[in-house]
């Protein structure tokens, strides 16, 4: 339909006799765009709100992303001329990534990642650019003005900006590898993975002195990127983040929630070579992050850990087993696990009331679910068994209150 | 009635049949849409493992079946009694919804002997036609057990089946079975851990001579993950397989080895709650032109496809085909026709065994966790003089002690009351049972047609089940009981109580939902309804699935021959009905 389109105006433009310009053949362009694409994770939160992902239906925007200031829809990047960035030049694209503005001056909410993006060259920008202009254009208008007053005055950027982004390109550290150059600029740049893993101050910037300490995100917990030995990667080697990366589980863990989205529509589909590169830049930081509190586990006599215990038994070890291994690739080791010993207790609480479905990847296409237990434990039982599994078999990691559970089960009541 | 765009492919039915069928004609490029009349069901949703084992709702209560205001059969046992509808499932129980009988199945998952498909030779040529009984219509499969053996062992590595071969290449292995056909490789898992009652049974059949191996398990003895990339869970031996859905992964199903592909493949289409009517026919009734469908809405719909594949049961198959004019109608008073003849079933028998000093903990078991004899399995044994056609395996299982429905008591315990409970707390643990699962042979009488008076809600005749056991089934499994007994009682039994298969066939008690025929398959457009490759001899482009294509029932479970000849009908559809579709593969 595209093609169609730019050769019927190719035409035209030829019966007009108009100073035409030959385009070069872009294809090589296009391509590193559709990966950059790919490494952006852009159509997790472009696509349309069915769930529908192929083809332009990946960036016809409509879908709110939940802040803690309010939703912000995202916006429809087809290249439609009335909805879409039809109008838009590289130029003009490159500025709202780099800047974070749009063409008529106004301010982007960093809820779109231009505080990452910015570390992207100029011609990644334009490759993404040419790859979004091969999409069909779909007209789909999205409210994008949802905030509440005063957070809807777009100007109101400028200050925060002032305050907490500062533009400019990635530079590689010539003192590293290629390789672990590579996974720095994917990972500070495009794949923007401290937006969700690095904590935010009250304003919802990074803050920077905790880089990827992990944080409440969205009803869940964005776990901890560092080399934490409990809660952090410090224990997985390079091969088994690869793993993760690539196939949404790993001997240890699987992806769910937001992190199944990334793994789906991102990581699953990039290169290996570029999984390798993340892991190297991952496992060798480029400053030591500061070391989670030390914690101690609840003693298993405590009257919690005994009653969440008994849960325990009847309820979770049939899959995970009773001493917690679980099954490796299918359902979660839970001794030594980092998700389970995170300091905000969201994600393991989420997923005992709630259930919840593993990453699929088309590498490990089973996508095996956890049922949800919120219909038949109350909120003191659910605090009991998630303090359990966060203090048994060698965890340790602070106990869970019949308030966190009950809040978790507010927060859920509106949720699919 | 509206009309739909045209698809290439329409599935009825999205069970074990449905779903190799649509994964593997995807693969093959074409669109496909599968519709299920049953609701969608999905594992962590539907066998929540809170719910899944809940013997009441399940068991007892039927929640996996399709209701029987929606769909049943008529029954009667001769041609000259008039057949009433069952209104409560008993004696079989049809599935329902995605995955079918796959969801509910224990797992048993055999091949059938060589000697069982082409039976009809192999008895005449060694014991001459008098061995075959009265007024049976026993036929060959027109297909060889060399040309399903690749099948065989495709469905085995889909599912990940737990065994030990006995045969590998005509090699004869130790712990196998000996009498097994051939087989190309190894089974992919290991066997299932064995309880107390296995290794009684393995030690008594032993000492008597016998070839005990373990059951091959649909049942994961450990983490498995199949050609298709998706992956089980072990078994944790909850007991809780027959009639239930797995809450662990850990059971062979559609939904826990193809559907997580096959969702998701762009070329296919699941469309739930849509019961179809019939099949379309163009004027000259040689090619189907689609289906038609009524949704959950009361919405009839027209589908139209280039290929139609019936997968749904056995008893479905066969009224769709009579429905819509595929086939000619089996006649009973004249023996003409095809489409409904050959109804088989299955002849089970049990021996129950009262111990004093055994604890069987019988409720750690798994739908097929087993040890077998095949001693007395189809022509394994020398039938001369026994007057009988047949056979069955003989098994030493633990799959449940549900504390509804097992309640094992000596005869002569009150059926009530404190003597009853007594006798329940005394036996409960300590009772353990030797069965049989027996071969049933075709018979003029026994068939299927539609009935003259009872209609479903849709206003369609139901479909008339005529069926009994006859005397060579009785003998069968009267010989073959009598070598269970001695297994019993060399395994310690204080008390043996013996249930050998008797007529006639009652449609309360379960039984077995083992249900064969009606479609049946052959070499001959006068003797059977669809070729070798399941392709309807009349319609070229309808393909008709599962075990109503058996000609006659042999002494194992159905699926794995069930899941073998949807691979085989795939691969002939895929490399050779493609290249000159709406063709017979095979020429009258």
């Amino acid at each position: 339909m595209r093609a169609r389109l730019l050769a019927a105006l190719s035409a035209a433009a030829l019966l007009l006799a108009a100073p035409a310009r030959a385009a070069p053949d872009n294809f090589d362009q296009v391509e590193r765009g559709r990966y950059l694409v790919v490494l952006g994770d852009c159509v997790a939160c472009h696509m349309s709100t069915s769930g529908d992902h192929q083809g332009s239906q990946g960036f016809v925007g409509g879908r709110p992303i939940e802040t803690p200031f309010g939703n912000i829809v995202t916006p429809n990047i087809t290249p439609d001329r009335a909805t879409g960035i039809g109008t838009w030049s590289a130029d003009s694209f490159y500025r709202a990534m780099h800047e974070g503005i749009r063409p008529n001056g106004a301010r982007l909410y960093p809820a779109f990642p231009y505080t990452y993006f910015t570390r992207m060259p100029r011609e990644d920008t334009d490759a993404i650019f040419a790859y979004l202009n091969t999409l069909d254009p779909v007209n789909h208008a999205v409210d994008r003005n949802s905030l509440p007053f005063p957070l809807n005055i777009r100007a109101s950027m400028l200050a925060w900006n002032g305050l907490f982004f500062e533009p400019g390109e990635f530079r590689p550290d010539p003192n590293r590898s290629a390789e672990w150059n590579r996974g720095a600029y994917i990972v500070e740049g495009p794949a923007h993975c401290g937006a969700c893993h690095t904590p935010k101050n009250l304003a919802g910037a990074d803050r920077s002195s905790e880089r990827f300490a992990g944080g409440p995100l969205q009803g869940w917990f964005a776990t901890n990127l560092t080399g934490d030995q409990r809660t952090g990667l410090g224990d997985w080697s390079a091969d088994e983040i690869v793993e993760y990366l690539q196939k949404g589980r790993n001997a240890r863990s699987a992806a769910s929630g937001p992190m199944a989205e990334v793994v789906e529509y991102s990581t699953s589909v990039m290169t290996e070579a570029d999984l390798r590169a993340i892991a190297t830049y991952l496992k060798e930081p480029p400053a030591a992050a500061p070391a989670s509190p030390a914690r101690t586990a609840l003693a298993a006599d405590n009257a919690q850990m005994r009653a969440g215990e008994a849960i325990y038994v009847d309820r979770c070890g049939a899959c995970h087993t009773r001493s917690g291994e679980g099954v490796a690739r299918m359902f979660p080791r839970l001794a030594g696990s980092q998700v389970v010993q995170q300091e905000g207790n969201e994600t393991l609480l989420r997923v005992v009331l709630q259930g919840v479905r593993a990453a699929y990847s088309p590498h490990a296409p089973t996508s095996p679910a956890m049922p949800a237990f919120g219909w038949r434990l109350n909120d003191d039982e659910t605090a009991a068994v998630t303090t359990y599994i966060r203090n048994a078999w060698g965890n340790a990691a602070p106990a869970v209150s019949a308030a966190d559970a009950a809040r978790m089960r507010d927060l859920l009541r509106d949720r699919p | 009635m509206r009309r739909l765009p045209r698809k290439d492919v329409v599935i009825v039915g999205l069970g074990w049949t449905g779903a190799i069928m649509g994964h593997e004609l995807c693969q093959a490029g074409m669109q496909v849409v599968a519709l299920e009349r049953g609701p969608w069901r999905d594992t962590a949703s539907d066998f929540n493992v809170g719910t899944a084992p809940d013997e009441l709702r399940y068991a007892i209560r039927h929640e996996l079946f399709i209701r029987t205001a929606q769909d049943t059969v008529t029954a009667r046992n001769t041609p000259d009694q008039t057949a009433l509808p069952m209104r409560r499932w008993g004696s079989f129980l049809p599935g329902n919804g995605v995955g079918g009988s796959g969801v509910h199945w224990n797992g048993h998952t055999w091949r059938f002997l060589p000697s069982d498909l082409n039976i009809r030779t192999h008895y005449k040529e060694r014991y001459g036609e008098g061995i075959f009984p009265e007024n049976h219509m026993i036929q060959d499969w027109g297909i060889s057990y060399d040309e399903l053996e690749p099948y065989y062992d495709r469905f085995e590595y889909l599912c990940g089946i737990a065994g030990q071969a006995g045969n590998i290449k005509g090699e004869i292995q130790p712990g196998g079975n000996p009498f097994e056909g051939w087989r190309q490789r190894g089974y992919p898992t290991p066997p299932l851990k064995m309880q107390l009652t296995q290794d009684l049974f393995t030690k008594a059949t032993t000492e008597l001579g016998m070839h005990p191996f373990p059951m091959p398990a649909a049942n994961m003895s450990q983490a498995y993950t199949n050609p298709l990339g998706v992956t089980q869970a072990p078994c944790t031996y909850c007991g809780f397989c027959e009639r239930f859905g797995c809450a662990n992964y850990s059971k062979s199903s559609p939904q826990t080895t193809i559907l997580p592909v096959l969702m998701r493949h762009p070329g296919f289409e699941a469309r739930t709650e849509c019961e179809v009517m019939k099949v379309l026919m163009s004027a000259d009734g040689k090619t189907a032109t689609g289906v038609t469908y009524i949704d959950a809405q009361g919405q009839e719909w027209e589908q139209p496809a280039d290929l139609v594949i019936l997968a749904a049961y056995q008893l479905w198959n066969v009224r769709l085909m009579l429905y819509s004019g595929i086939g000619k109608p089996y006649d009973v008073s004249t023996g003409e026709g095809v489409v409904g003849k050959n109804y088989a079933y299955q002849a089970n028998s049990s021996v129950n065994g009262f111990f004093d000093d055994k604890r069987f903990n019988s409720w750690a078991g798994a739908g097929a966790l087993g040890m077998t004899c095949d001693d007395y399995q189809g022509d394994v044994f020398d039938h001369t003089g026994l007057n009988f056609v047949g056979g069955a395996n003989i098994n030493g299982t633990t799959f449940h002690a549900r504390p509804i429905s097992a309640r094992p008591v000596p005869p002569g315990t009150p059926r009530w009351g404190s003597a009853w409970k007594k006798a329940t707390r005394d036996n409960y643990n300590t009772t353990t049972n030797v069965g049989s699962q027996g071969s049933v042979m075709s018979y003029r009488d026994c068939y299927l047609d539609l009935d003259p008076t009872y209609k479903d809600r849709l206003g369609r005749p139901l479909l008339r089940m005529t069926f009994d056991f006859k005397p060579n089934e009785e003998r069968m499994s009267a010989f073959v009981t009598d070598k269970m007994v001695p297994i019993m009682r060399a395994m310690g039994a204080k008390q043996i109580v013996a249930s050998p298969k008797k007529g006639p066939w009652s449609v309360v008690p379960y039984q077995t939902t083992h249900n064969t025929g009606g479609a049946i398959m052959g070499d001959n457009p006068r003797t059977s309804a669809v070729n070798k490759f399941q392709q309807t001899w009349d319609v070229p482009n309808v393909f008709v699935l599962g075990a109503s294509a058996f000609p006659q029932n042999a002494g194992y479970n159905p699926t794995g021959t069930v899941g073998a000849l949807a691979y085989y009908a795939a691969d002939a559809i895929k490399n050779e009905y493609l290249k000159r579709p709406g063709q017979p593969l095979v020429q009258a």
